[in-house]
């Protein structure tokens, strides 16, 4: 754990600790917080924090302990974390967790034990569709509806052919599978890498015998850092244009890269930039606190943590579980996505935009808007929910 | 002198009752977690002494023992799966989560690729046997994260723990935390047999000196394939029983840094004794569990504790224990 | 395959290649001079890449991090020599592993705790961070080049070292007889001393130029590691020669492998060569003793 995450939560425990309230929720919070992939976990807690912040310790009234856990990226990791919190520490809410695969691995556990299971950033298919489940929520988004806007995009804007790159994990899966779905050019080729393989080389002479009219990547964190870097450096950059989902191009990569990145376009259900009321609070407050850029990671994670807000507040206890998941399903609460609602299967309903990595006032990369691609968009999966 | 009762007696008649009683303590005081843990601990416990069987009795420092402990796991994780899907395995085999089937398979097929390893690898000596079991584990290791019909890296949930009939259900945490003290009391029971019999004799001198024991006429090729065959097979089972116990396999399993924590565990309770692994199992998972809830940064201890181990303790925790008098 | 996807490829394969030359030249001179299995070797890596990561945010030079760095593990691993290893030399291959496995347990955690959990991602220069065409229509990436040079020019370097001066006749001597120089009134302890420090601070070496394109991060130094054993197992333990075609060997095998072979064959390619050299030769290709 890193000073500033300790703090945070050492934060959270002292603003919880004089309300008298009885009520109380815990919640188990299950990240990933070292090696390459570490600033997601301190993307999402911060966020989290933030939001629990700005509601005094407390969700729904209810005094707010969370217990952190480290699943350092790796699926077995998650599940004994998971087991931990659900059994010994008798959590209410399991979240936090970043990778779809660490997701799906937990998702059991918690599940079957009836605790909430509430996704505030990996959104595998299996659990939007055919696995859905009364106690699981994503409030993020479905893994393939940010590929499916870019698909859609590149589709109009008349690219011929297009080579794809992800890792090869449930997440990468359904990231070019989203994209396929809307493109409708010739896919030259398809590349699955290893789960935080850090070297690219080989990769990268490959595109260069394929010279396609675009790539398409889905690399989050440090993945995506070492991609651009190298991308860069290997000449490509400027032959071949790049486009990925905004967790390719977002602020967990962007002050790494440089201006590399500059005039690469990506498409998410939020940016920075995002111009509600909510988003303007939610991206000066971060700041304030954290000194950078949000990134979507802290967005969904401010989100989700207003969304259990809400529900708590309107089921009156985390004890009545039936009330609370009615509660999760129908409450409003306010998104820095602007429109947000549920689907049947518990995954968001929301739009998705086009964006443009350009410099900020002060220089900094930031993802500006550039064209709205998806209004209320759902994913392919929902109606193979049946719960 | 036979009134007299010796303090190993009395040490082990405690832990015998404490292993007993642990399942109702632990679910009285509502902390049913850990039951869980208790297993777990049983589970590499019997790993532990596999691994002993080798490297403690026939001094062959395989570095690559976690392989035996994952395939194992995934006989039951993909027997399991293919059984939850309701398909064949290669086409032909139909899917069972039967611990009458899985587990003894786990044993067979564990036990077979300890026996192909072992061919290749006994001949060598030293530092390249050292290497060639890591080799041969890592590949292992690669073949499952490559093998993306059964989760690959992402690993695989079991739907449901095995099932005996209706003779038990190892849905309750306590009946499978006996089922597994059972397995690890008999199994272990079987190997201090088999070292104390001619068999396990004849390890010990190849240890001592296998050019002596060839000369005397013993094939010790066949007896260090035979003992590599039966430790594997042995850990196959630890692994079914993991796999039980985290209702989850995956490649990790089989990662070379548990190949090293099992030598660890064999060090820490002292090797060529079987009951200390056991117990170095024990006191390795307890230490993670402790430290690890007081300090994150509970490595940072182990790491130096274990240079101490090796440097001052070699006979491990087993050492440091009251003796029999027939032993002095 | 096209030629200059074929040349880059090979490129690359020597890139891979001369970065595991740096960790097993140390590896193989302390396994064949002191007979000791030192797993802690990939802590040198990662502790150079941090140490030059640091430097470089100091100081924004990459030279003087790179030296910096060197010195640092340098004398880290004369340390560690001093303090305890030089005590397991005559200890048995077990408890080496087991010693050294636990310094490995030690250097992630402190790492961890001195510099947090999160990778470091290290920006190069403007002037390394673009591509020359060395063929016409081919560009390569300038940083990977300086590795490929700075991996040979050490390999030289150790070559002049091991065969010209007097250092390098004593490291021979003690690589095909250790008594030998004992015998030769040679102060032995120095002489392991020194080369220990020599072998951390290569691998040191390739940590902190690993560093810029890869990421700066805990337990960065486990994974080369074992590439690094397979390196000095199919090389010959003990023969710097043996090891220099090991590197070259495993990283063009391991490169050409991830784009010829279907990806369940991929990763284990280095591992069957491995198995299949020690089938045929069990003591590697150029054994060092007799």
């Amino acid at each position: 754990m890193t000073m500033k995450a300790l703090l945070a939560a050492m934060a959270v425990v002292a603003l919880a600790s004089p309300a008298i309230a009885a009520e109380k929720v815990k919640i188990g919070f299950i990240s990933t917080f070292s090696g390459p992939q570490g600033v997601l976990g301190r993307e999402l807690m911060d966020g989290f924090s933030l939001a629990l912040k700005n509601l005094g310790g407390k969700l729904g009234g209810a005094e707010v302990t969370v217990i952190q856990g480290d699943d350092q990226g790796k699926p077995d990791i998650g599940v004994q974390l998971a087991e931990k919190m659900v059994e010994r520490d008798k959590v209410d809410v399991v979240t936090g967790i970043n990778f779809s695969n660490v997701l799906l691995a937990v998702a059991k556990p918690v599940l079957d034990s009836k605790t909430f299971l509430l996704s505030i950033n990996a959104g595998p298919s299996q659990l939007a569709g055919k696995d859905c489940n009364p106690y699981y929520f994503n409030v993020a988004h479905q893994n393939d509806n940010v590929p499916e806007a870019m698909g859609q995009f590149l589709t109009a804007k008349g690219v011929k052919t297009v080579y794809l790159l992800a890792p090869n994990y449930p997440a990468g899966k359904d990231m070019l599978g989203g994209f396929k779905r809307f493109f409708h050019g010739r896919v030259v080729g398809e590349v699955y890498t290893q789960f935080n393989q850090p070297d690219y080389a080989a990769e990268l002479a490959q595109i260069r015998q394929a010279k396609p009219d675009a790539v398409f990547f889905f690399y989050p964190g440090g993945m995506g850092i070492n991609f651009l870097k190298q991308y860069a450096q290997s000449g490509l950059k400027g032959q071949v244009p790049l486009y990925g989902p905004s967790f390719s191009l977002d602020q967990t990569i962007l002050p790494a890269v440089g201006d590399a990145a500059v005039g690469t376009f990506s498409t998410a259900f939020w940016s920075e930039t995002a111009n509600n009321k909510a988003n303007k609070k939610f991206v000066t407050d971060f700041e304030a606190a954290y000194g950078r850029i949000p990134s979507p990671y802290a967005a969904t994670a401010y989100d989700g943590a207003y969304l259990l807000d809400a529900a708590i507040k309107a089921a009156g206890s985390t004890k009545n579980k039936d009330a609370l998941r009615k509660a999760l399903e129908t409450v409003k609460f306010d998104s820095v996505r602007g429109k947000f609602s549920f689907n049947t299967n518990h995954n968001p309903i929301q739009d998705y935009h086009l964006y443009e990595v350009t410099k900020d006032s002060a220089g900094r990369l930031i993802n500006s808007y550039r064209s709205e691609v998806f209004t209320e968009h759902k994913d392919a999966y929902s109606t193979t929910c049946t719960m | 002198m036979a009134k007299s009762i010796s303090p190993r007696a009395v040490l082990g008649l405690l832990l015998a009752l404490a292993l007993l009683a642990l399942p109702p303590v632990a679910l009285s005081l509502g902390e049913p977690f850990y039951i869980g843990l208790a297993s777990r601990m049983l589970v590499f416990a019997l790993a532990a002494m596999s691994l002993d069987l080798i490297l403690g009795y026939g001094g062959l420092v395989c570095f690559g023992h976690a392989a035996f402990l994952g395939v194992g796991a995934y006989v039951v994780g993909i027997l399991g799966h293919h059984a939850a899907e309701q398909t064949l395995l290669f086409g032909i085999l139909p899917g069972t989560t039967s611990g009458w089937v899985t587990w003894p398979l786990a044993m067979l097929c564990a036990g077979f690729m300890a026996f192909l390893i072992g061919l290749v690898s006994v001949r060598t000596q030293g530092l390249y046997f050292i290497m060639i079991t890591l080799a041969f584990a890592q590949m292992a290791y690669f073949f499952f994260v490559t093998l993306k019909g059964y989760g690959g890296d992402d690993g695989l949930s079991l739907g449901q723990r095995s099932t005996f009939s209706d003779l038990v259900s190892l849905r309750d945490k306590s009946t499978f935390y006996y089922v597994t003290l059972t397995m690890a009391v008999l199994v272990g029971g079987g190997l201090i047999k088999v070292t104390r019999s001619r068999f396990g004799m004849v390890l010990r001198g190849i240890k001592e000196n296998e050019r002596r024991m060839l000369h005397i006429g013993i094939p010790t090729f066949r007896y260090k394939v035979a003992a590599f065959t039966l430790a594997g097979a042995v850990a196959g089972l630890a692994g079914a029983l993991l796999a039980n116990q985290a209702n989850f396999v995956s490649p990790a399993m089989m990662h070379w840094t548990r190949s090293g924590e099992l030598i660890v565990m064999v060090i820490l309770g002292g090797m060529g004794s079987l009951l200390g692994p056991a117990a170095g199992a024990v006191v390795f998972l307890t230490l993670e569990e402790v430290l690890s809830a007081y300090t994150e940064h509970w490595q940072i201890i182990l790491g130096p504790l274990l240079i101490l181990v090796v440097y001052f303790a070699r006979q491990g925790l087993y050492g440091m224990l009251p003796r029999r008098r027939a032993d002095r | 395959m096209g030629i200059f996807l074929f040349a880059e490829q090979v490129l690359n394969g020597l890139q891979l290649g001369t970065m595991l030359f740096l960790m097993a030249s140390g590896l193989t001179l302390v396994f064949g001079i002191m007979n000791l299995v030192n797993l802690a070797h990939g802590s040198f890596y990662m502790m150079g890449a941090y140490f030059a990561a640091t430097l470089f945010k100091l100081t924004g030079s990459l030279v003087l991090a790179a030296a910096g760095a060197f010195v640092g593990v340098l004398v880290l691993g004369m340390a560690l020599e001093i303090a305890i290893l030089h005590s397991f030399y005559r200890r048995d291959h077990l408890d080496q592993v087991l010693a050294t496995f636990g310094m490995i347990l030690f250097f992630n955690e402190l790492v961890r705790m001195v510099w947090g959990p999160q990778a470091y991602f290290l920006a190069l220069p403007e002037a390394l961070n673009g591509s020359v065409e060395l063929i016409p229509g081919a560009p390569y990436p300038i940083y990977r080049l300086i590795i490929i040079v700075a991996g040979l020019t050490v390999a030289l370097g150790l070559y002049l070292l091991i065969s010209r001066s007097r250092i390098g006749m004593l490291i021979r001597a003690g690589a095909s007889n250790r008594t030998m120089i004992e015998a030769l009134g040679v102060n032995i302890r120095v002489l392991f001393t020194v080369v220990f420090g020599l072998g951390a601070a290569l691998a040191g070496l390739a940590g902190t130029m690993a560093g810029p394109l890869l990421a700066v991060q805990v337990g960065m130094g486990d994974s080369v590691l074992i590439t690094t054993l397979v390196v000095i197992v199919i090389g010959g333990i003990g023969s710097v020669r043996g090891a220099f075609l090991a590197s070259l060997l495993v990283g063009l095998s391991d490169t050409f492998g991830r784009m010829l072979l279907p990806a369940s064959l991929a990763e284990m390619t280095i591992y069957i060569l491995m198995a299949v050299i020690l089938y045929r030769r069990p003591q590697g290709l150029f054994p060092a003793h007799g």
